[in-house]
């Protein structure tokens, strides 16, 4: 920006325009000539999340690795969508193995590299909630102790949503989900349970850990090339809704993404070797209920009877977070100051 | 073929014994094939280790059942583990004591020596397994002293070898004179 | 070189003259001996430029492994009994996605109740997981298997497991001839994958494969098998030109006008052989036959082996049960119409001696032998607890009750 500083207002969104900016600064997915890493023509559902959130994962990576990457993910949607074979979408090398192991089979291929001494090419791990937090979070916490040269990508949609939506150590309070069903006067998941994993991470003292939502792209981005821009091991956490797990409209998945941030229901913040070092504070704080209500695996929670208690509790759960990372510094801005 | 059986407790180098057998008899040119009695014993409990010596290759896995040369790496054992079944009727038995031989319930022709204190005095350690071995190639002859230093030296670092290859040839010369009093009586 | 050496430290020093390039490993008795000589050789610079990783689990090592021979580096790790049920997922993903990665096992009985001590149960479980499965019957052959075993497997890009037994032979100290590294170096070229993740050539691997092709998939993975056995006899007659001895799947031992003839695997094997030159000196016509390579399975081989037979002992060093024998139904299979009984023996490290296979053969000789044998079982204590859980519902933990009983303490 040559120095120069440059106010953006824009109303409702935030988002910014790619044509206000310096090519440079652009956005990944503005380049013509981006890896296109997750091309079109895959299976995945309208509105999927997860599909928007690896498209620039690993075009980011792809960037910022002069497209030496190896891609290793773990059973689920993901590897679901995109290799109906003899069709794939991805145009990295890819290896599916099995749904509880892509952390170690990232770290094999990273041992591999390093003892080829093809230091250049790096590695990606990447997989949903339940290959992470889950039946995969063995060999993930293995990868992080051992500091093993890989990042690891989980798309959290909350629940195991390539199985039929059954519930996940991610999925949140009162969601209702396949197997945490919505009957008598039990109100879908309990509190009380469920794995923080990006403080697991940290708690690894890894290098880099991250969270980020399809809501910021830019931010996602910006996340990926820094973790890339470091070796060891290092974790970024995504939050990507889910229009079939959430019941959530299509075209509302970046809206629902944004939710969850303005709500403190996600935090989303950036920590190096186990101490956060930055924080993306909440712009426009909004009540838990207007993220919920555009869900129908909330649906119960309004009708027949609105639940206060429930949405109360939901409540604390973000106002935990935001005293927790310091998620409101600020006085609430509808602009902001951005610097290159 | 020849048939060692070494009885001991977890820590006191029972394996290592049976091992530096089969190497000193294999420096020499024959067969010698040495194992442990697997399990998960932990220090202090009884163990056992075999080793069988051949001008020929050595097939059998077996435990030995039927033995040659007994060889007791703590005499505290004799009241617990029947550490003669299978000894044949010529068979040696070589038992670490300090005392006299016939204050221990063993055959006639039982020999002992007092390794553990062999050992404090030139290894520092209660480790009698290297004396034992020089005790063994006088008593039964199987083996050459030199061929067990030469085991030792292979296994240790300089040192320790050393001071274990000192306390196997004291052994040895111990074990050597007792054998031909014997003989001359 | 021909040296006086446990059996994991030759094991350790013929991978090492392999030059792996990645060996992911997590402890499990016995082969632990193993991948401590190969952290050593990794450590002090002996292997450079090869990567050992202390994995987490099992099933993290044999996935380190997928990932680091999928990216075209040569992956070795070693397993035994619960360990290899805990990578069972991960071993059928190797075999699926023909990765040639090559594994020891030290082969161990699995629980519960939980036993430390050998047996082939382990290994058994995973015969139809595809890995290609050669048996050692001593430290020099495990030594000869595993620099075959990486040539097969790479050249056919198949994993291969190479079982030896736990403790057995692990923990055996006997002579061992080493090949030297310019011989292993020209017996085995370095890996060239025939897929690899490379960003040279993006390929994807690993896709789901639905109706239309799974079983097309599937019968390849049977051919590629049995390319094995093709293979085989050129690739050991390579190795025997650099170490003077000869591999083979199958080898029969004083077959020729043997009318009894026992088939086992492994270290049983020399104890057999023998029992048997006992016998036959006293005039019986038995022989035996050591099956290496288990899977693929060499059927033509063993019904030649047991061409002459008229009665064949299957010793079986594992138990399926509910129908006794594994590798009996094998043998069956090649040799049908030939009477073929199953001896259960040596369980959880009960040592197989010469006085029970002696009298086991002087039984089958006679015609006196079931045909399903367990051999050495104590009676005593199966029918005290037959009848304990006969006289009353809540007759307790068998396992424990039998130890009690063999106590003395009677219940």
């Amino acid at each position: 920006m040559n120095g120069q500083r440059t106010f953006f207002y824009q109303v409702g969104t935030f988002a910014v325009g790619n044509r206000l900016l310096d090519p440079a600064m652009r956005a990944g997915q503005a380049d013509p000539d981006r890896a296109n890493a997750l091309t079109s023509g895959h299976r995945a559902c309208q509105g999927c999340g997860e599909a928007l959130g690896a498209r620039y994962v690993l075009d980011a990576a792809m960037r910022a690795t002069g497209g030496k990457l190896v891609v290793v993910n773990a059973t689920g949607c993901l590897e679901v969508f995109s290799t109906p074979y003899p069709e794939t979408s991805w145009r990295v090398p890819w290896l599916h193995s099995l749904f509880g192991n892509a952390p170690a089979v990232a770290a094999g291929a990273a041992a591999t590299l390093r003892a080829q001494g093809r230091d250049d090419v790096r590695v990606i791990g990447q997989g949903g909630d339940g290959g992470t937090v889950d039946i995969g979070f063995g060999c993930l916490s293995g990868m992080f102790e051992r500091n093993d040269d890989v990042l690891f990508v989980c798309y959290d949609n909350e629940a195991y949503m390539n199985t039929g939506v059954q519930r996940s150590g991610a999925t949140p309070p009162a969601a209702r989900t396949a197997t945490t069903p919505v009957v008598g006067d039990r109100s879908g998941n309990r509190f009380g349970q469920g794995k923080d994993l990006p403080v697991i991470a940290m708690a690894h003292r890894i290098p880099y850990v991250a969270t980020a939502t399809v809501a910021d792209l830019r931010d996602l981005e910006a996340k990926v090339a820094h973790a890339m821009s470091l070796h060891g091991a290092r974790y970024l956490h995504v939050l990507v809704p889910c229009p079939l797990g959430w019941g959530t409209a299509s075209g509302d998945t970046v809206r629902v993404a944004r939710l969850a941030v303005e709500s403190g229901l996600f935090p989303v913040f950036e920590a190096e070797h186990g101490e956060v070092t930055a924080v993306r504070p909440i712009r426009r704080r909004v009540p838990v209920a207007d993220y919920l209500r555009l869900q129908t695996r909330y649906r119960h929670l309004f009708t027949p009877t609105r639940c206060d208690d429930v949405l109360d509790a939901i409540g604390a759960v973000a106002e935990d977070n935001i005293r927790r990372y310091g998620l409101i510094e600020h006085r609430d801005v509808e602009h902001r100051e951005v610097s290159p | 073929m020849f048939a060692v059986r070494i009885h001991g407790r977890g820590g006191q180098g029972v394996v290592t014994a049976a091992e530096l057998l089969s190497v000193a008899a294999f420096t020499e040119g024959r067969h010698a094939q040495a194992f442990p009695s697997f399990g998960s014993e932990r220090t202090g409990a009884p163990v056992v280790a075999f080793c069988r010596i051949d001008t020929r290759p050595i097939r059998t896995r077996e435990p030995i059942a039927i033995a040659d040369c007994v060889i007791v790496q703590d005499p505290t054992l004799l009241r617990h583990v029947d550490v003669l079944a299978g000894l044949r009727p010529a068979g040696s038995v070589l038992v670490n004591w300090a005392g006299p031989v016939d204050q221990l319930e063993l055959p006639p022709g039982a020999v002992a020596v007092a390794a553990t204190q062999l050992a404090l005095r030139h290894v520092g350690r209660p480790v009698p397994n290297a004396a034992l071995l020089g005790g063994f190639a006088a008593l039964t002859g199987q083996v050459r002293l030199e061929s067990v230093l030469d085991a030792i030296r292979g296994r240790f670092p300089a040192s320790l070898a050393a001071a274990n290859v000192a306390a196997a040839q004291e052994a040895y010369d111990l074990v050597r004179a007792e054998c031909e009093e014997r003989q001359d009586a | 070189m021909r040296s006086q050496i446990e059996g994991s430290r030759a094991v350790a020093e013929a991978v090492a003259l392999c030059r792996p390039q990645v060996i992911p490993a997590y402890p499990i008795s016995p082969q632990t001996h193993i991948v401590e000589a190969l952290s050593e050789r990794v450590a002090s610079g002996a292997l450079h430029p090869c990567v050992f990783i202390n994995a987490e689990s099992e099933f993290g090592a044999m996935s380190l492994a997928i990932g680091a021979c999928a990216t075209g580096g040569r992956s070795y790790t070693a397993t035994a009994s619960q360990g290899l049920l805990f990578m069972a997922e991960a071993l059928y993903n190797a075999a699926g996605l023909g990765l040639p990665i090559v594994m020891t096992v030290a082969n161990r009985a699995i629980g519960a109740p939980i036993n430390i001590w050998n047996d082939h149960s382990d290994a058994m479980s995973q015969r139809d997981s595809g890995w290609v499965q050669l048996y050692a019957e001593s430290n020099q052959e495990a030594v000869d298997l595993h620099v075959l075993a990486f040539r097969l497997a790479e050249e056919l890009s198949l994993p291969v497991m190479v079982c030896m037994d736990g403790f057995v032979l692990t923990h055996a100290v006997e002579p061992v001839d080493l090949p030297d590294q310019a011989g292993v170096d020209a017996f085995l070229p370095p890996f060239r994958p025939r897929q690899v993740l490379d960003p040279v050539a993006p390929v994807s691997i690993g896709a789901m494969v639905g109706p239309e092709a799974f079983t097309e998939v599937r019968y390849l993975a049977h051919v590629r098998q049995l390319e094995v056995l093709d293979r085989l006899p050129d690739l050991a007659g390579e190795l025997a030109a650099l170490t003077g001895r000869r591999i083979s799947a199958v080898t029969p031992y004083r077959c020729d006008d043997a009318d009894t003839v026992v088939v086992a695997l492994g270290s049983v094997l020399g104890t057999l052989k023998d029992t048997v030159d006992e016998l036959r000196d006293e005039g019986l016509p038995v022989g035996v036959v050591g099956v290496t390579a288990f899977r693929p399975f060499p059927v033509r081989a063993v019904a030649a082996a047991l061409a002459g037979a008229r009665r064949v002992v299957v010793l079986e060093r594992a138990l399926a049960a509910g129908v006794g024998g594994i590798v009996t139904a094998d043998v069956r299979a090649a040799r049908p119409g030939v009477a073929c009984r199953t001896v259960v023996a040596g369980l959880g490290g009960r040592p197989v001696t010469r006085a029970s296979l002696r009298a086991m053969l002087l039984d089958a000789v006679a015609d006196r032998l079931e045909p399903l044998t367990f051999l050495d079982l104590n009676r005593e204590v199966v029918d005290r607890e037959l009848a304990r859980a006969a006289a009353t519902r809540r007759s307790g933990p068998a396992a424990e009750n039998i130890l009690h009983d063999l106590a003395g303490g009677g219940r």
